[in-house]
Order: structure tokens, then C-alpha cells, then sequence
């Protein structure tokens, strides 16, 4: 239903049956390496090309979120899901060998949240009983079509994120075992007249303030309601901007924990990451490996989860335009 | 220009971007300048060492000893832009490794590794270039200006 402009209030209260995660390398070796499904040692994942190597990450994902929630591919209806590659190679190529009916959604960064709040809008309102939703990011892929060839000597600037490798993928569920999706709203695109590609954070930051602060208000809801407000991947720079927006704003943010998946998945000591951590599947690993776990371990009741995208295109920036970003906001409750 | 560019943000957007300024870690350019120095010049110490033993052992004279050397620098590059170590040296060193002949054979190998999976003409033949290209195309044409400089001013 409805909720103010832009807010969807789950009536129907459909679940996050079950989730799966498959990282790389270096996620693996991060703090939270323990709290992925599969974890590959090879960036190739014994492929010909990044691409395939991506494209593997997601249907392993899709595939093994399927079986944890007990169905057959055959029993769900709709993979919805999306990725930065030009044409959404990545979720299309996986769809084809997945023969799942698929909606193709782009909203970079932000697809893992876009994506389930779709698939619990289709569950609430009848239109299927079992979604998935995925999405996946590569390292080496969003290097070679954003920036420079992976073994390019290119100096980073501090504000660089690095970009997560891996796939995660949720099944939605009229009932069940599982955290409720219990409302989502959805971002408007923001821009604040920033260019820099080096600088994702700086650019992401208003959008997520946005969608945060209107989905509290559309839901009448103080931040406090919330045990943890997380974004997608801001990391150190976006964080830090979005915390002093909050306060210009006057939100009392001090009441919940307000955290950046960004900068929970790599370990700043031992690993070159710059200011943290980019990519799809950057808030979809931590939230449905990390975030899950702790809310089914009961450490997390309530929480909003706020997937942040940065709207480029390698055309756009090299033409000059700046980097317009969204964000959707995903709220997940343990049942009472 | 800084003027120019603000004009065409809203208020809102200025002020953001102020913001923005503040929290943006400036990148550490007197560490990065040491480093380049450092590394610039270890590199250029080894190719030094390189061509002083074509001198010595190899029998050419000084100026014809310059090329074996860039020829092994670039292999060098090259051998280690393969085994992705490079990138990870360029990270510490910037400008160091960027600015001697190992950089430019650096962004031709990398470019060339990652479009390998496009195939030999359009993915190798036709990317390899990418990075490199605007160094060759500018470079020609800097020195043609001064080539012009040179012929007026003798």
C-alpha cells in the first residue's frame, strides 16, 4: 500500500525466506568472511573472462538462496535483479541459464535494495508467492568498463572505493521463516553537481540522507525505531558527509546505530582499499550474509537498510556531466 | 574557471560541495612527490646499471647501449604488469612508476591482458592503445610544435 509519496507499506507482511553469498577473494580474507556462504579463492573463478566470473557469482547465489529456502527454480516465479555491466550482461546471461522469468532492474549500487523491494511488492500484492532477488558486482569488471585496466599502475586517490566482488540473492515469501520486509521506499534521483568518479561517497551521500529522512517522515517513524540504520556503500568520505548532513538536518540519529556496509566488509589495516568498499554487491553481501545473521541471532530487531547508487555512465563523466545517485530504503523486522 | 564552473550550481549544490570539501581526505602530496622521487629514481638507477653492463659486457658504446636498455626496462614492466604486481608498486610509487618508460609499457600491457577476452583485433589490437594513444598522439604533436619552434628560432 501507499505510504505518503514514494513509501510502500507491506500489508501482507512477506518474508526473507532464505538469502545466499558468494564473495571473492579479498571479502573473504575481510572481518566478515565468516559470514558468507561461498567464498572463491580465484578472481576468474575458473572462467575465460571477468564477465563470466561474474555472471557465475550471481547463479551460484540465485541457485543456493533458492535451495536454503527449500523450492525448486521452477517454484519461483520472477528473479528480479540487476548489475553495473553495460547492457545488465551479468543478471541476463545468469537469467538464461536459471530459466527463471526475469525483470531486469538497473539502479547501480542501490539494485540489491531496488530489487527486493520490488520482489516484496510483487509477494504483498499477489502477483507471485515466491521472488527472487539478486544482484552481483566484480571487481575487475567495474574497473575495466568505470576506470582503467585492473593491472594499470594508476595511483588511487584516498576519497577511491574499491569494488566488491561477489553475489548475494534473497527469496521473498508470502509467509515463513524469516525477517518481514515490512515497508520501502523508494529514492528520488539527487545530484549535487558532483564529478569526480574517484569520489563516489561525496556524491551518494545526499541521496541516501534523502531517502532516510523521507522514509522517517512518510512512516511518521523517529530513528529510534530502528535498532540499525545501514547504508550501501558510502564508505569513510560518504559516511562522514552524511552524519554532518544528518545533523544540519536536525535528525536525532544519535537515538539508533547508523552504520555503512562499505566500511564493515574490507579491514583498512591490511587491506588497500582507500576510503572502503562500492559495488552491488556491496550492501547485498553484508546485508544478507552479515546484517541476517545477526538479526536471526536476535542482536538486531528492526532494521533499515539503505542501498545507495551512483548513476553514471563511462560515457556521461567523460563528457562532463556529474554523477546523479539514489537510493532506496529496505526495512526488515524479526517477527514479533 | 573555478568562478565558471560554480555558476552553473544552484545554491544548494554550492553549498553541498563546500560541505563536501571538508570531508574530502586530500591526497598526501608531499609523501606522493618523496615517493615518485624514491622509486622515479631507483628505476632510473637500475636502467643506469642496466646500460653500463651493455657498455661493459655487451660492446656498445653509449649511445648505442640506450636502446638494449629500454628493451629490457620494458620487459620488466611487462613481466611484472603480468603477474599483477605493478599495479600494487604504482599504488606506493604514483608518478615514479607512471613517468619512466616502465609506466608507458604498464598501461599497453594492462590494456592489452584486459582485452585479450575480446579477442586478438578488436580486444588486443585495437585497446592496447586506450592509455597509451593520447601519450603518442599528444606527444607527436608537442613535438611538432617545437620541431616548428626550433626551424623559426634556429
Amino acid at each position: 500500500m501507499l505510504r505518503g509519496h514514494q513509501s510502500w507499506e507491506f500489508q501482507n507482511k512477506p518474508v526473507l525466506l532464505a538469502t545466499a553469498t558468494v564473495v571473492g577473494p579479498m571479502e573473504g580474507q575481510g572481518p566478515l568472511g565468516d559470514d558468507f556462504d561461498i567464498v572463491h579463492e580465484d578472481l576468474m573463478l575458473g572462467q575465460k573472462s571477468w564477465e563470466q566470473a561474474e555472471r557465475t557469482l550471481l547463479e551460484e547465489a540465485v541457485k543456493l538462496a533458492v535451495e536454503n529456502a527449500g523450492l525448486t527454480k521452477e517454484q519461483v516465479q520472477f528473479f528480479v535483479g540487476g548489475d553495473l555491466t553495460n547492457q545488465l550482461i551479468s543478471n541476463s546471461f545468469a537469467a538464461r541459464s536459471l530459466t527463471i522469468p526475469f525483470i531486469g532492474v538497473f539502479g547501480a549500487c542501490s539494485t540489491s535494495m531496488e530489487s527486493l523491494a520490488l520482489a516484496a511488492q510483487l509477494v504483498d500484492s499477489g502477483a507471485a508467492s515466491y521472488v527472487v532477488a539478486g544482484t552481483c558486482s566484480h571487481n575487475a569488471t567495474a574497473e575495466k568498463q568505470f576506470r582503467y585496466p585492473t593491472e594499470y599502475g594508476a595511483q588511487k586517490p584516498p576519497t577511491a572505493q574499491h569494488t566488491v566482488t561477489g553475489a548475494g540473492a534473497a527469496v521473498v515469501a508470502p509467509k515463513g521463516d524469516g525477517p518481514v520486509i515490512a515497508r520501502a521506499t523508494i529514492g528520488r534521483v539527487v545530484d549535487m553537481g558532483i564529478k569526480d568518479p574517484f569520489n563516489m561517497g561525496a556524491a551518494m551521500a545526499p541521496a541516501a540522507v534523502d531517502t532516510i529522512q523521507t522514509h522517517l517522515r512518510e512512516f511518521d517513524l523517529p530513528p529510534g525505531y530502528y535498532d540499525l540504520i545501514v547504508t550501501g556503500d558510502l564508505a569513510k568520505v560518504g559516511y562522514e558527509i552524511a552524519n554532518d548532513l544528518f545533523e544540519r538536518n536536525g535528525v536525532p540519529l544519535g537515538q539508533t546505530q547508523f552504520a555503512d556496509c562499505g566500511m564493515m566488509i574490507y579491514d583498512y589495516e591490511t587491506q588497500q582499499v582507500q576510503a572502503g568498499a562500492s559495488g552491488c554487491a556491496c550492501s547485498a553481501v553484508v546485508t544478507y550474509g552479515h546484517l541476517l545473521k545477526r538479526m536471526w541471532r536476535g542482536e538486531i530487531r528492526r532494521l533499515l537498510v539503505v542501498a545507495t547508487g551512483s548513476l553514471l555512465s563511462p560515457i556521461s563523466y567523460q563528457q562532463g556531466e556529474s554523477i546523479p545517485c539514489i537510493a532506496h530504503a529496505v526495512a526488515l523486522e524479526n517477527p514479533e | 574557471m573555478a568562478d565558471n564552473k560554480k555558476k552553473k550550481l544552484t545554491p544548494v549544490q554550492q553549498q553541498y560541495q563546500e560541505l563536501a570539501k571538508q570531508h574530502e581526505p586530500q591526497r598526501p602530496v608531499l609523501k606522493n612527490c618523496l615517493r615518485a622521487f624514491v622509486s622515479g629514481g631507483l628505476i632510473c638507477l637500475l636502467g643506469q646499471a642496466i646500460q653500463q653492463m651493455f657498455i661493459h659486457w655487451g660492446g656498445f658504446n653509449e649511445k648505442k647501449a640506450g636502446d638494449p636498455t629500454v628493451a629490457v626496462l620494458i620487459l620488466i614492466s611487462v613481466i611484472l604488469t603480468s603477474m599483477g604486481v605493478y599495479d600494487k608498486i604504482a599504488q606506493w610509487s604514483g608518478a615514479g612508476t607512471a613517468v619512466p618508460v616502465t609506466g608507458f609499457a604498464n598501461t599497453m600491457a594492462s590494456s592489452a591482458i584486459e582485452h585479450r577476452s575480446e579477442g586478438l583485433v578488436l580486444g588486443v589490437g585495437a585497446k592496447m592503445f586506450k592509455l597509451a594513444g593520447p601519450v603518442i598522439v599528444f606527444g607527436t604533436v608537442a613535438a611538432f610544435i617545437v620541431g616548428i619552434l626550433h626551424w623559426i628560432f634556429g
